[in-house]
């Protein structure tokens, strides 16, 4: 095993032991990992089972079954769309319809220049500024398709990573 | 009032006295907040505030709920009047800062309010206000004005005075009645009492009992919890920790959807406040009453808002309901007796018990006491948060206070109670805000989220999305939920590419039958509601998909787009491979 690997697991094991207050569970494992990384590696998947005297199958299991886990590194920036009923009704649709096409998506994932991720949210929580969406975990409302594309190119242009990949 | 809590009183007065002898400005950073860019505006006042090397304090608030106003600043100089600026932008704030902060003149043209009446000053009160006039703020009552990282503003507020009565002058029962006098039923949906809900946690054996609070809040369009924790995260712990003493409980738990951020954060730093002036902990204000309380976060999952699917999440596995009984009274998360309320209902409690029961009364219906509180977006004038008394109409809320439809258009439909509540009929909105009247006419009050469509909105579209959202949320442990919606999808889909078949409607409320029946809690068991509901108040706008294959209305997607989780699903074959290698 190279060091590199070595160092992967011992930040992991770090983010799991250091970063958790209250209750350590299978679930606040992942998400502790999912903060550091924004995704869940295989080797996250074991030392949560390891943490948790559980077996892989379980934290798989829990895994697979929240929606915000993913299990491949992200793109550089994570962006959501909101497709609650109030973002709906004030054309949360077209919103999509335009995030896929400037990004060159069929659905929900990562683009080829793995610059972007993008994906459904079921409720940012901020319907009084519907239709909303977020880039790298910052909200905007009242949004149009057009301001959306306006957004992605800027973010694009910066050439940054995200402050924040995971979502 | 006991020694120890004296001393807070005071050392709350001092800081109060400490703010308000400087000019104060508060800045209303929610989720709606920063969704209209208040980020931006917190920014700009505190790089003005320093370039002019003022000694201001910058207060980051909760919201006031009038969504349509912000991003919402409001600022005040010693003595002066507290002015409230709408829609502010960052070109606005460096004449604020000169005009108003430096040279002590309100600036009128971009102010929406003045706290009280102010004769120099032609701007309406706040409460004059039309999305404010006819509310009764209790759990909201410091929402927007104190600042909910600070217990002291808590306090100087007149936080936990109710749990030092409590704790001081009642024993647990008499806390308990209190509630029961109130006539306080829980604000999560099923409307339940919630003293009598707290007395079956009182008969269950201890040392460790659980009182959960529920802020998963899952459904699209609610948003009040997240609200209240917000803006005043500390009335849900004194409520907590009362409804802790009362019952006997020794762990609060308050349950929060991993990702919404500002919730969470003031959560936590409440809870720390809390402890570190001995509000929670070991012998609480010097009692011998000892309550702890954390946060726990979900990750996405909408049914883990379901009480037992809940503490399924906290013990950290998969958010699926339990079979019941045994009920949470008796067997709860990790076995041990446990309690869930709302967040909203623990949040009335400190009022409550520091009021008394019988002020509760004074408020609302016969049988629906206090307020409601209700959260409006969709097609609607003042999208916000709004608390207002029991016994309102809907109307009354959606058109008064929300403003109704942009332009004076009628409402065409309200979408209640989450996705699975269904949409109301625009003619059907003049009942009460009352749970047992509107459980008659077929609505659901439930998180208090109200969706308002307007003329241009298809019901079978939007039928369609809300089915959408209860396939892709379904947990899967019952087959007739898991299977029945994404079938219900499937025949909507076809509809709505206008290649019906013919018995499709019967197919489909035989498949609701069967979900209902078959389904162990509200997902599968209401999953057919939307439908339902849509097909009874719409008859001809699902004709005219069905049969003459055109749509109704100009607001609909035929391209519809969904996250799929069969997709997902290939994202685990990838993950197999990457373990076989």
């Amino acid at each position: 095993m190279t060091s590199e690997k070595t160092d992967f697991r011992t930040t992991i094991r770090q983010s799991l032991t250091a970063t958790q207050n209250g209750t350590v569970t299978i679930l606040s494992s992942l998400l502790a990992v999912e903060d550091l990384l924004g995704y869940i590696p295989l080797e996250a998947i074991e030392e949560v089972a390891s943490l948790t005297n559980s077996t892989t199958n379980e934290v798989w299991g829990v895994a697979s079954f929240y929606t915000n886990f993913r299990f491949t590194p992200p793109g550089d920036h994570v962006l959501e769309v909101c497709w609650g009923p109030s973002c709906h009704i004030l054309g949360a649709q077209n919103i999509v319809k335009e995030v896929l096409g400037t990004l060159n998506l069929q659905g929900e994932g990562d683009t080829e220049d793995h610059t972007f991720t993008f994906k459904y949210n079921t409720c940012l929580a901020a319907c009084g500024q519907a239709p909303v969406i977020s880039i790298d975990h910052q909200l905007m409302g009242r949004m149009t398709p057009e301001k959306t594309k306006e957004r992605i190119l800027s973010v694009k242009a910066t050439g940054e990573k995200g402050k924040r990949q995971n979502g | 009032m006991t020694k120890a809590f004296q001393k807070l009183v005071e050392k709350s007065k001092a800081h109060l006295e400490q703010i308000q002898s400087k000019p104060r400005v508060r800045i209303s950073i929610d989720l709606s907040g920063l969704a209209a860019g208040a980020l931006d505006i917190l920014n700009t006042f505190k790089d003005e505030v320093s370039a002019n090397k003022l000694d201001v304090t910058i207060s980051e608030v909760g919201g006031l709920g009038l969504n349509y106003a912000e991003p919402l600043v409001d600022i005040q100089n010693p003595g002066g009047p507290r002015v409230f600026y709408n829609n502010v932008t960052p070109d606005q704030v460096p004449s604020l800062v000169r005009e108003h902060l430096i040279e002590g003149n309100p600036v009128l043209s971009g102010a929406m309010a003045v706290e009280t009446r102010d004769p120099s000053l032609d701007i309406p009160t706040l409460t004059e206000l039309p999305m404010m006039k006819g509310q009764v703020r209790i759990a909201l009552r410091n929402a927007g004005h104190i600042d909910p990282s600070d217990i002291l503003d808590y306090i100087a507020a007149g936080g936990y005075n109710g749990l030092n009565k409590g704790l001081f002058e009642m024993e647990p029962s008499a806390v308990q009645e209190e509630v029961a006098k109130s006539g306080l039923r829980g604000r999560g949906g099923a409307a339940f009492p919630t003293a009598t809900k707290w007395r079956f946690l009182m008969g269950s054996p201890g040392p460790i009992k659980y009182i959960l609070g529920n802020c998963e809040e899952g459904d699209p369009g609610a948003f009040n919890d997240k609200g209240i924790l917000e803006g005043d995260p500390h009335t849900l712990l004194e409520g907590m920790i009362l409804a802790g003493y009362a019952t006997g409980a020794s762990n609060g738990i308050v349950f929060i959807r991993h990702g919404h951020d500002t919730p969470i954060e003031r959560t936590r730093k409440a809870i720390a406040q809390a402890y570190a002036n001995n509000l929670l902990g070991e012998n609480i204000l010097g009692s011998d009453f000892s309550f702890d309380v954390e946060v726990s976060l979900v990750g996405e999952s909408y049914v883990s808002g379901e009480e037992t699917a809940l503490m399924e999440s906290i013990e950290g596995k998969r958010a699926m309901p339990r079979y019941r009984p045994p009920f949470p009274a008796a067997y709860g998360v990790w076995g041990k007796p446990s309690n869930i309320n709302n967040i909203k209902t623990l949040a009335y409690v400190p009022e409550i018990v520091s009021r008394g029961g019988e002020w509760f009364t004074t408020i609302g219906t016969e049988k629906s006491k206090g307020t409601a509180i209700l959260c409006l977006s969709g097609t609607i004038e003042r999208p916000g948060m709004i608390e207002v008394p029991m016994g309102m109409t809907i109307r009354e809320a959606v058109e008064k206070l929300g403003g109704g439809v942009p332009g004076g258009k009628p409402v065409k439909l309200l979408q209640t109670g989450g996705p699975l509540g269904g949409v109301l009929r625009g003619d059907k909105i003049d009942i009460p805000l009352d749970f047992d009247a509107m459980a008659a006419a077929g609505a659901i009050l439930g998180s208090g989220g109200i969706i308002v469509g307007d003329d241009t909105v298809c019901a079978v579209d939007l039928a369609r999305l809300l089915v959408a959202f209860c396939q892709y949320e379904s947990c899967g442990k019952c087959f007739p939920c898991r299977l029945g919606t994404t079938h219900l999808l499937q025949i909507l889909d076809r509809i709505c590419d206008f290649k019906a078949q013919p018995g499709d409607l019967d197919l489909m409320r035989q498949l609701g039958n069967d979900m209902q029946v078959g389904s162990l809690c509200g997902h599968g068991q209401l999953g057919f509601n939307p439908i339902k509901s849509s097909i009874e108040y719409f008859p001809d706008e699902f004709a005219a998909v069905i049969e003459e294959k055109r749509w109704p209305t100009k607001n609909y997607f035929p391209d519809f787009f969904m996250p799929d989780r069969a997709k997902r699903n290939q994202q685990t074959e990838t993950f197999s491979s990457l373990r076989r290698a």
